[in-house]
């Protein structure tokens, strides 16, 4: 296990290098940079500006003292706030986000189960139907659609939450809502086909020939083989929910990194566009690598130790 | 069974929603009592939420360029000078001043009661200590150095190794501040109340490198309003300051500047009490509500001094030729692009320089949407560069839907008017700049807003190529009429040889203007006094909360 753990670590540090390399030319040959405005800084100035960011240095020496920094986990000052460290900007930012996907993860993943599982249950009854219209729905409803229209309905007419900002846990319902409903409506059809399937296996039928209870069939044998692919979705799920958030987080006024991530392209503030493209692939990494782990615990045919072992 | 399961989803749904109630109390305790404290027409609660829209970049005024941070300045700080609601210079830090016969050398009496938040008084030697460290090439983050450059010696020392010594800035004493220009700058006492010629406080500052990072003990200011506290990206909150010398003036108590980018939600939020002002210059009133908030009669819409123009590539066929680019400026509808696309009660462009500056340009140097005579340039542009038909033109823009609504109906009048194919072409906005810059386009938009309230401002973009001037002409006549214009010091004259400079411009429509911009905002109905000004600053000084 532990052997497991660790190759799978050396893997996320070779892909931590590919990842990092790539963004850094793809970033340096995108035209405009830093330093671009509508009001042309004069030439002597904007050298300046330059030597002072190292922009003027050749690119590999630039590449060089950005693979050191990165190991270091210090992205550098930001270009375009000026005096902020990408780091701090990346520890303010990032429990907003952090807290607004958990709660998001947190309803997709229990709404999302449950409807499936309901709906697998009452497959082609009324039960069935109406689990899937919502899911479809959720699908094709797309996240800021549902937002204002979230926002319309429950701050503006009905006043029972605030339109947006993110200073108490009631701030944070609608955008959660917002960002969990796409997911959610994902893992309930996904959970249900899956559940559809393994109710129509042989084993079930052995488990209800051999007595047991309705119950202890479908949580005991039924769920906990459905939920595997469920499982495997999570991984993406998490970096698509912290990434993702970006257009929420714009439309409630959250002060998240997923927003900071895409303005940074905007603005090209190459050291914030490394920073947070580092951060969220050491977090997509690092939770694939938690789900792999977490399938070898529910599903025992999985064997996480490789085959030497065997 | 099956009813069973489907009560307790209804309960479920139910329950959720119960919650949601509960937890949403504090955002209806918005309560705005109107009570008065004495004196007539103010309301008791002196505070006013207003959205700023982003994170200023910095709260340092020698290294802001931006309007998010200016919007914070321009209450926190205050220059030599202001300029007040009605556009006239008043005295700010400096009670008064000498200008000499020359016009070259500004003698400043600074005011005696004038302190830091820190109560230090504020001297002569933190306006030189401000400007010297913006000129310093050792900061090269103060890249908005050149509004100095009218200082003499100023540019020298931040581009050419000049020293700073030589910079003709002198302390006299501590209330008297000496400042030499390169040449007559009519402007000089605008450019005093910039932000880029603030104060700093000295010895706070050089004990604190970082002092403009966060609000704070030694975030020091000298405005009417100070700084109590900046959550990144999320908000601002600033006071009245009581030290400040005009302090009876302010009324407001605390302002509120929250970070809201969505423009859709900034108005929901107006439109449910929690912000008093939305729209321009902070923030911004989407395209969709401006006809219904007009008809409301909501909205209010002043002059600003600022151009929306399509520049042409004067180095590619067939704008090279001047009967061709005036064919396209001629045949284009600026009054119904006004009406029915942006619909923000802008003015049409048939000028450089903004009304708020030159009065006569609400007229223009040609009439808009003249088709005959755009045909006319157009036979004779043709016949010139002998060709039996215009070739295809590209057009390219940043990728906005504004602009590109724009577009759209340009394109279609010169397809109507001109029988000529123009393609459409946009770009992501640091690649579209940069695109500009090397001359890889034939007809481009961009605009122009202006840092202080004169002509010389829009005018001198063109002096030469490069900079700003996108359009690769230039032209010596003009550059001698600008040259001028510095050396004069009647000021009725040297608009005269402005006007002039600026006709000889249009003359060879060396650009296609479309339209002047406005301001846009509307805010609660008792918030009084706020104005904002042509060149986009908002005050807040004289501002307050009327009693409902």
């Amino acid at each position: 296990m532990l052997k497991y753990i660790l190759k799978r670590l050396v893997y996320i540090v070779v892909s931590l290098f590919f990842i990092v390399t790539i963004t850094f030319f793809l970033m340096q040959a995108a035209p405009g940079g830093p330093f671009t405005s509508e009001r042309k800084v004069p030439p002597k100035i904007e050298e300046q500006l330059n030597e002072a960011y190292g922009l003027n240095e050749p690119l590999y020496i630039q590449y060089k003292d950005y693979l050191v920094n990165v190991a270091k986990w210090d992205f550098g000052p930001s270009f375009k706030q000026k005096g902020q460290s990408v780091n701090s900007i990346i520890n303010r930012s990032f429990p907003y986000s952090l807290i607004l996907g958990l709660e998001a993860i947190f309803l997709a993943l229990s709404i999302g189960v449950f409807l499936g599982v309901f709906a697998a249950l009452y497959h082609n009854k009324f039960g069935d139907y109406a689990a899937m219209i919502f899911a479809v729905l959720g699908i094709s409803v797309p996240s800021f659609i549902l937002a204002t229209i979230l926002q319309y309905i429950f701050a503006f007419k009905l006043q029972m939450l605030p339109v947006a900002r993110f200073d108490s846990f009631a701030h944070s319902i609608l955008p959660a809502i917002a960002l969990a409903t796409t997911p959610l409506a994902f893992i309930a059809r996904l959970m249900r086909s899956s559940m559809l399937d393994v109710l129509n296996s042989d084993y079930i039928k052995t488990a209800k020939a051999k007595g047991l209870s309705g119950r202890v069939t479908i949580y005991r044998h039924g769920i906990r083989n459905a939920i595997l692919p469920v499982i495997s979705y999570i991984g993406p799920l998490v970096i698509a929910i912290l990434t993702g958030s970006f257009i929420i987080e714009r439309i409630f006024a959250i002060p998240g990194l997923g927003n900071e991530f895409v303005e940074s392209i905007t603005n090209r503030d190459y050291t914030v566009i490394m920073g947070t493209t580092v951060f969220f692939s050491v977090l997509l990494l690092v939770s694939i690598l938690i789900v792999d782990i977490i399938y070898g615990l529910i599903d025992p045919r999985i064997k996480i130790t490789g085959k030497k072992e065997d | 069974m099956n009813l069973k399961r489907w009560s307790i989803l209804t309960l479920f749904f139910a329950l959720s929603i119960l919650l949601a109630a509960c937890g949403g109390g504090d955002s209806e305790g918005n309560d705005k009592e109107a009570g008065s404290n004495g004196e007539e027409g103010l309301a008791a609660e002196q505070v006013l939420n207003v959205n700023i829209k982003s994170e200023p970049p910095s709260l340092h005024p020698g290294m802001s360029t931006d309007t998010t941070s200016s919007a914070v300045l321009y209450q926190v700080f205050e220059g030599l000078t202001r300029v007040d609601q009605e556009e006239e210079i008043v005295p700010g830090m400096a009670e008064s001043w000498d200008i000499s016969e020359d016009e070259l050398t500004y003698t400043f009496k600074l005011r005696e009661d004038a302190t830091w938040t820190n109560g230090d008084p504020v001297t002569a030697s933190d306006f030189e200590y401000a400007w010297k460290w913006v000129l310093d090439p050792e900061n090269p983050d103060a890249d908005y150095a050149y509004q100095l450059y009218p200082i003499k010696g100023a540019e020298d020392a931040k581009e050419n190794g000049g020293s700073l010594d030589d910079v003709g800035i002198t302390v006299e004493d501590d209330q008297t501040l000496v400042v030499e220009l390169e040449q007559p700058t009519e402007y000089f006492l605008e450019l005093t109340a910039f932000y880029t010629y603030y104060p700093i406080n000295e010895e706070v500052t050089t004990a604190n490198e970082d002092w403009s990072l966060d609000a704070g003990e030694d975030y020091v200011s000298n405005g009417p309003f100070k700084l109590v506290d900046w959550a990144h990206k999320d908000s601002i909150t600033i006071e009245k300051n009581e030290d400040y010398w005009d302090a009876d003036t302010v009324k407001l108590e605390t302002i509120n500047m929250n970070m809201i980018e969505e423009e859709s939600t900034e108005l929901q939020l107006f439109q449910n009490g929690d912000l008093d002002w939305v729209g321009d210059p902070t923030g911004s009133v989407p395209l969709a509500a401006i006809k219904s908030m007009k008809e409301n009669d909501e909205l209010e819409i002043t002059d600003r001094g600022g151009l929306y123009y399509y520049t042409f590539n004067h180095d590619e066929e067939p704008f090279n030729n001047e009967n061709i680019r005036k064919a396209f400026a001629l045949a284009m509808d600026r009054q119904s692009i006004v009406d029915n696309v942006t619909q923000g009660e802008q003015k049409p462009a048939m000028a450089l320089v903004p009304p708020s500056m030159f009065e006569e340009n609400e007229e223009g140097y040609f009439k808009d949407n003249d088709v005959e005579k755009a045909k006319e340039h157009l036979e004779k542009g043709l016949e010139e560069m002998g060709l039996d038909e215009l070739p295809t033109v590209h057009l390219s823009y940043n990728t906005d839907e504004g602009h590109a609504a724009i577009a759209q109906a340009a394109q279609e009048m010169w397809k109507t008017n001109l029988e000529v194919d123009v393609e459409l072409s946009n770009e992501e906005w640091a690649v579209y700049l940069d695109s500009l810059g090397e001359g890889d386009y034939q007809v481009g938009r961009i605009g122009w807003i202006a840092d202080f309230n004169d002509a010389i401002n829009f005018l001198e973009i063109f002096e030469s190529t490069g900079g700003n001037n996108y359009t690769n002409w230039e032209n010596d006549e003009y550059k001698e009429l600008i040259k001028e214009s510095r050396t004069e010091l009647d000021s009725d004259k040297r608009r005269d040889i402005l006007r002039e400079a600026e006709e000889l411009f249009m003359d060879q429509m060396v650009i296609n203007p479309v339209y002047f911009y406005t301001n846009l905002y509307a805010h609660q109905d008792n918030v009084k006094n706020i104005t904002v000004s042509p060149i986009g600053t908002i005050q807040y000084k004289w501002g307050y909360i009327a009693e409902e």
